[in-house]
């Protein structure tokens, strides 16, 4: 048993709030640490402060890793390494266009208004989008209509 | 460090989070339109995650649980400003304190993002990032409503009239004051005020809203060491109901 092998295995838990989406490639499971006696600790870091998904994902965590036979397993939740959208992997990415949900824009630095507004449509690609507004079905959901297509579409949101 | 101070901050940053965050649950299945609903409840659902995280680090410095902490005292022992515990009147008075009170809190979670008390600045760098879409939502339409109708402008102004000085009274110092600004623990609610004065400015300025002269305002005060409206308690006793009869149930 090492890192790798149970990342793997973590690549079956999804998000609760959107399941094409595994947390690993969300972001959210910073670290696997294995000590000497064989417990496993995944650290993790919440999305959104008072997102309800966490504690089901923190559950789904340990139950994944007993199944595969880890008798000794804990999550730890921690702000120290505060998780934002640019820790959304590519893969992820993808997942959530192909579920219909715009994927968060990378961005560098500061997170300014320009790229909170700012969506492309993930049924026609179009750039020519506005944003409806900034909350939606979930925490990490805004709204955004499509020029082009004339769609309403969800995006996850940048934060 | 002094934990006493430290420990006042964080009651007067978590309860105005919570008490505010219940209020906005208030809006659910009110809202005047779909979009308004679904945002004063993101909003409320967004603060009381706060709450919890702030009751949390309260915990760590011995306090009692999140839970038994937001549940269990009463009004004299709230440490909210009385502008959060206001009911939520009708929908213009809810925008002009989602306004007042928010520019006012991401200031706050930026400065408290480089406190010298390490677990604060961590929460505070988490929250100030979530706090932006609820500056935004509220300058959207204080923009676009505060430049509309006849009737929209005059609503607005007058809560705005009636609003500001509870909205003054988030910045009441306490005893702690001197000492969160010099152990770095916070930059103190002088340079907050100041700061949101000018940016609660810049985005009314834009409207066909009047700024109020704030200096001639008297601020009411006395939240920060238990004084509180009437509608306080109520709001406590409705919020605590269910965890008064099972402190154990679940749903």
């Amino acid at each position: 048993m090492d890192k790798a092998t149970i990342l793997t295995w973590l690549e079956a838990v999804k998000d609760p709030e959107i399941p094409v989406l595994s947390l690993v490639d969300l972001g959210v499971i910073r670290d696997v640490l294995i000590d000497e006696s064989g417990r496993v600790t995944v650290k993790m870091t919440p999305t959104f402060s008072g997102c309800p998904a966490m504690d089901y994902m923190q559950r789904d965590v340990v139950q994944t890793l007993q199944a595969h036979g880890i008798a000794d397993v804990q999550t730890e939740m921690s702000f120290e390494e505060p998780w934002d959208t640019n820790m959304v992997s590519e893969k992820g990415r993808e997942a959530l266009k192909n579920f219909g949900l715009a994927p968060p824009p990378a961005y560098q630095g500061i997170l300014d208004l320009d790229i909170l507004e700012y969506a492309q449509c993930p049924f026609c690609n179009s750039h020519n989008t506005e944003l409806r507004t900034p909350f939606g079905a979930t925490l990490c959901r805004s709204m955004h209509y499509c020029n082009d297509c004339r769609q309403l579409f969800e995006q996850f949101k940048p934060v | 460090m002094n934990t006493d101070a430290l420990k006042d901050l964080l009651y007067r940053l978590a309860d105005d989070q919570l008490i505010l965050g219940h209020r906005n649950s208030e809006w659910n299945g009110l809202g005047p339109i779909l979009e308004e609903d679904i945002a004063f409840s993101s909003m409320a659902q967004d603060k009381l995650g706060h709450s919890l995280q702030l009751y949390t680090l309260l915990h760590q410095l011995g306090e009692a649980e999140p839970d038994t902490v937001a549940f269990t005292r009463n009004a004299p022992q709230f440490h909210c400003a009385q502008l959060v515990e206001l009911p939520i009147g009708e929908y213009d008075f809810s925008l002009i304190r989602h306004f007042l009170y928010d520019h006012a809190e991401i200031l706050r979670f930026e400065a408290l993002s480089h406190s010298s008390y390490e677990p604060l600045a961590q929460v505070a760098r988490k929250l100030k990032g979530e706090l932006k879409y609820h500056t935004l939502h509220a300058n959207t339409w204080i923009k676009q409503l505060g430049s509309s109708t006849e009737e929209a402008i005059e609503r607005l102004q007058n809560s705005l009239n009636y609003t500001l000085p509870f909205a003054l009274g988030l910045f009441e110092k306490t005893a702690a004051e001197d000492q969160i600004i010099s152990e770095g623990i916070f930059v103190g609610e002088d340079e907050i005020k100041a700061r949101w004065q000018e940016n609660i400015t810049k985005i009314l300025s834009q409207t066909a809203l009047d700024i109020p002269d704030l200096a001639a305002l008297t601020p009411v005060f006395g939240g920060r060491i238990g004084e509180h409206t009437e509608y306080l308690q109520p709001l406590l006793d409705e919020m605590a109901e269910v965890f008064r009869v099972d402190p154990t149930a679940e749903w």
